[in-house]
């Protein structure tokens, strides 16, 4: 019950609406304060700003698409931790999630390895039926 | 961390005011018969969601996956296509989204707290954001089938790209390139210098093309799409200028499919959301029931985060 217990910074706002219960455990789920929603919205458009206006900066190809990724990290962790409210969820909902973002990586990874295997024959190919 | 039963069942005597079994189930009509409280219908519901927002993730895996590749294996056609986008709707669409998630987290908040009124607003809002974001998109989405900047052989775009305002904008009015982009596409360019020959191998002609004339301008002779429309493919590229690379049209196809895909999961969140309005303007959520609000906008979340991927890897190419 650790995950329930750290999440009553927010209950005293809770007990409020509904008082019948007892105030410590009467919330099924944490209730995100309203300032956090909003200080996370803030901290989302800025960095859509942000990662707009570095694209005007050259960095090298390379790198401006790590800063663009990197940027949209930041913002996809976020929305994951307080819109999504993991960091007050149960862990094992985590441990389901990252279990995908892992998946997704493999995937991609393993195709990457051997993604330029194919190329001289498919060039080769389209050469051939092209002429 | 798994609760036992025993924590469970504790916990119910704590929410249900110590009461037994069924009696838990008499005063939460919402409470289906298998789920002990409504904490554990949430949190089972919650998995499920979860469950599912993993395989949206494994979903749109694959076409990340397809990104990957094709820009790993060709960094110009997508240097080149994404001057076809239009940043500030891609911006305005990024910003739009982000406000809607704001409003889809505060409306499971007002249903933690009973709020009826502000919980209808927020949804009500979501919604609306959701066909801006929809609008927004048609108006992309007309504008390219207008300019045939579509997929596959379907790819003629009316201006090429040295014509267009965002390239001018990056280039100069002439679009006197400085090699700094093109250097990966430089490997893929044709003479500059107008050859009728048929080309060659470096630029080999697309299976589409067979029986097609011959580009008369050297300025665009590998796109094979361009083929069927002898128009555009006449057009010469002044001198410097970032040339059409071959296979151009790819980016538009992982574009309509990524961007459509989205769209759809859009389309679903926004019928999802009318149909909780009705059960929230029917007063049915509260403090012990929100798990479907809190579902639904979990979804939208995961649709926000797409987005928020899609927008850098498909505008903001540099």
């Amino acid at each position: 019950m650790a995950d329930h217990d750290n999440s009553h910074a927010a209950t005293s706002e809770t007990s409020h609406a509904h008082g019948s219960h007892d105030g410590d455990h009467d919330g099924i789920a944490h209730v995100t304060p309203v300032r956090l929603l909003l200080g996370v919205w803030g901290a989302l458009m800025v960095l859509t700003i942000i990662t707009v206006a570095v694209t005007t900066v050259d960095f090298g190809p390379r790198v401006n698409l790590i800063v663009a990724m990197a940027i949209a990290t930041v913002k996809a962790g976020l929305v994951v931790t307080y819109f999504m409210h993991l960091r007050w969820d149960r862990p094992f909902n985590t441990l389901v999630f990252l279990g995908s973002l892992l998946f997704v990586s493999l995937f991609i990874s393993m195709t990457l390895f051997d993604k330029s295997e194919y190329e001289p024959d498919i060039t080769e190919m389209s050469v051939q039926k092209g002429q | 961390m798994a609760q036992s039963t025993a924590e469970q069942l504790s916990d119910h005597s704590h929410v249900g005011d110590g009461h037994g079994h069924d009696a838990g189930h008499g005063q939460y009509p919402f409470l289906a018969h298998h789920f002990d409280t409504p904490k554990h219908q949430f949190e089972s519901g919650k998995l499920g969601i979860w469950i599912f927002l993993v395989t949206e993730v494994l979903f749109f895996g694959g076409l990340f996956c397809a990104y990957a590749i094709y820009r790993g294996l060709h960094p110009e056609i997508f240097v080149y296509a994404h001057y076809y986008l239009d940043t500030f709707w891609g911006a305005v669409n990024t910003g739009v989204l982000i406000v809607s998630s704001l409003t889809a987290a505060w409306a499971v908040r007002n249903a933690q707290l009973g709020e009826q009124k502000k919980l209808v607003t927020n949804i009500v809002v979501t919604i609306v954001l959701a066909c801006c974001f929809l609008c927004v998109k048609y108006i992309e989405y007309s504008h390219k089938f207008h300019d045939n900047v579509l997929p596959g052989r379907h790819f003629n775009p009316t201006h090429e790209v040295w014509e267009l305002e965002s390239y001018k904008k990056a280039h100069g009015d002439h679009g006197a390139g400085h090699g700094e982009h093109a250097g990966a596409a430089a490997a893929e360019h044709a003479s500059e210098t107008a050859s009728p020959a048929p080309t060659d191998t470096t630029s080999a002609p697309q299976p589409a093309q067979p029986g097609a004339q011959p580009a008369p301008a050297g300025a665009t002779p590998s796109a094979g799409a361009a083929a069927e429309g002898g128009a555009t493919a006449a057009k010469k590229a002044p001198p410097g200028a970032l040339e059409r690379p071959r296979h151009a049209s790819v980016f538009f196809s992982i574009y309509f499919f990524m961007t459509g895909l989205h769209g759809v999961h859009v389309v679903a969140g926004i019928i999802t959301w009318l149909w909780l309005l009705r059960r929230a303007m029917r007063g049915e959520f509260g403090p012990q029931h929100f798990g479907a609000i809190d579902y639904a906008a979990l979804y939208w979340h995961l649709v926000d985060l797409i987005w928020i991927y899609l927008f850098p890897l498909l505008y903001l190419i540099h």
